[in-house]
């Protein structure tokens, strides 16, 4: 069975830590830094388990300042 | 796999669209503009519109709107846009011409404008965004605000033998015989984020069609104005907004 595979990229300096892509992702794959900020004193989103990313893009979707990337492999 | 692996340009599924530039958003986190400008610029990228569409930017908090999209815009005075929009839509009828306003300047000094305007059937697209609040000026009450929602001029909620009721523009505009679709949209989950691009899509074909006034109200939250967290914001939109503005499409003569 194919399983899909995914891997997202934040912007760092760009995000502002909304915390939307953290409630819009269904497998729980993002979350804010809780001690580390970017230069502007957010704390910026990250990949807490990479193994679980599907590469919905639900996240990228919802970003208001767009700095997700999202890539997505479907091995057969 | 590991993720170097994933991460490949051959993989990329979803990035920043390339009309919207690096410029840092004065947006507040997680505000609901920020989404509707990447969905705008996703749209005219999309249509390959880079080179004959023009924006007009208004007074309020998308009055940056010009340093983020990069296309050609015009700043008009508050409330003014859509009658903006009408010159340049009749000077040259071959560009894609639509406003961006919030509620303060769409729904309340610029109303006026805006009826005309849908009513005269400009072949313009207006994106309405509706977050029941004054948000640039520091959170006052608007014409869309809740009747017993809390503002800074309204600190014991809205009430209506005070201070009227809340104004719910788009139906009004429904019933103009100038415009040809006019939908409510949101962007508050993922699936609402893809509606909304596809109603922007069919506005702006509309508006190259020569069919008449599109409008797209965008439900929207302004977490800052309302002193809650971005999620609790859309949490708050969902309960309280939409059972005042219920979303979908209020007409399609398309």
């Amino acid at each position: 069975m194919a399983t899909v595979k995914g891997a997202v990229t934040v912007n760092t300096e760009r995000c502002k830590g909304c915390n939307l892509c953290v409630v819009a992702c269904p497998s729980g794959v993002l979350d804010l830094k809780k001690k580390e900020v970017n230069n502007r004193g957010y704390h910026y989103a990250y990949m807490i388990a990479p193994d679980k990313c599907i590469g919905c893009q639900s996240c990228a979707l919802v970003c208001p300042d767009a700095c997700i990337e999202v890539y997505r492999v479907v091995e057969k | 796999m590991e993720i170097n692996d994933i991460i490949k340009p051959q993989n990329l599924v979803y990035r920043k669209p390339s009309l919207l530039n690096d410029a840092h958003m004065h947006y507040c986190p997680g505000c609901s503009h920020g989404v509707v400008h990447k969905l705008v610029a996703e749209v005219i990228e999309d249509m390959h519109a880079e080179e004959y569409a023009i924006g007009v930017s208004p007074v309020g908090c998308a009055v940056f709107a010009y340093n983020y999209i990069d296309i050609d815009w015009l700043e008009a005075a508050h409330g003014r846009a859509t009658a903006m929009a009408t010159a340049v839509k009749r000077l040259m009828p071959d560009k894609l011409v639509f406003t961006y306003q919030g509620d303060g300047d769409f729904a309340a000094i610029g109303t006026c404008e805006s009826i005309h305007s849908c009513n005269r059937g400009e072949n313009i697209t207006i994106i309405f965004i509706n977050n029941a609040i004054y948000g640039m000026t520091g959170g006052q009450m608007a014409p869309t605000t809740l009747l017993g929602q809390k503002t800074a001029t309204c600190p014991y909620g809205r009430r209506a033998d005070l201070n009227g009721y809340p104004l719910s523009i788009t139906p009004l505009l429904a019933q103009l015989d100038g415009t040809c679709y006019v939908t409510r949209q949101s962007v508050h989950t993922p699936a609402a984020v893809r509606k909304a691009k596809k109603a922007i899509r069919k506005a702006f074909e509309n508006s190259m069609q020569a069919k008449g006034t599109s409008v797209v109200e965008i439900v929207s939250t302004c977490n800052s104005g309302w002193k809650l967290t971005p999620q609790q914001a859309n949490e708050w939109m969902v309960k309280n907004m939409f059972e005042k503005y219920p979303l979908g499409d209020l007409k399609d003569n398309g």
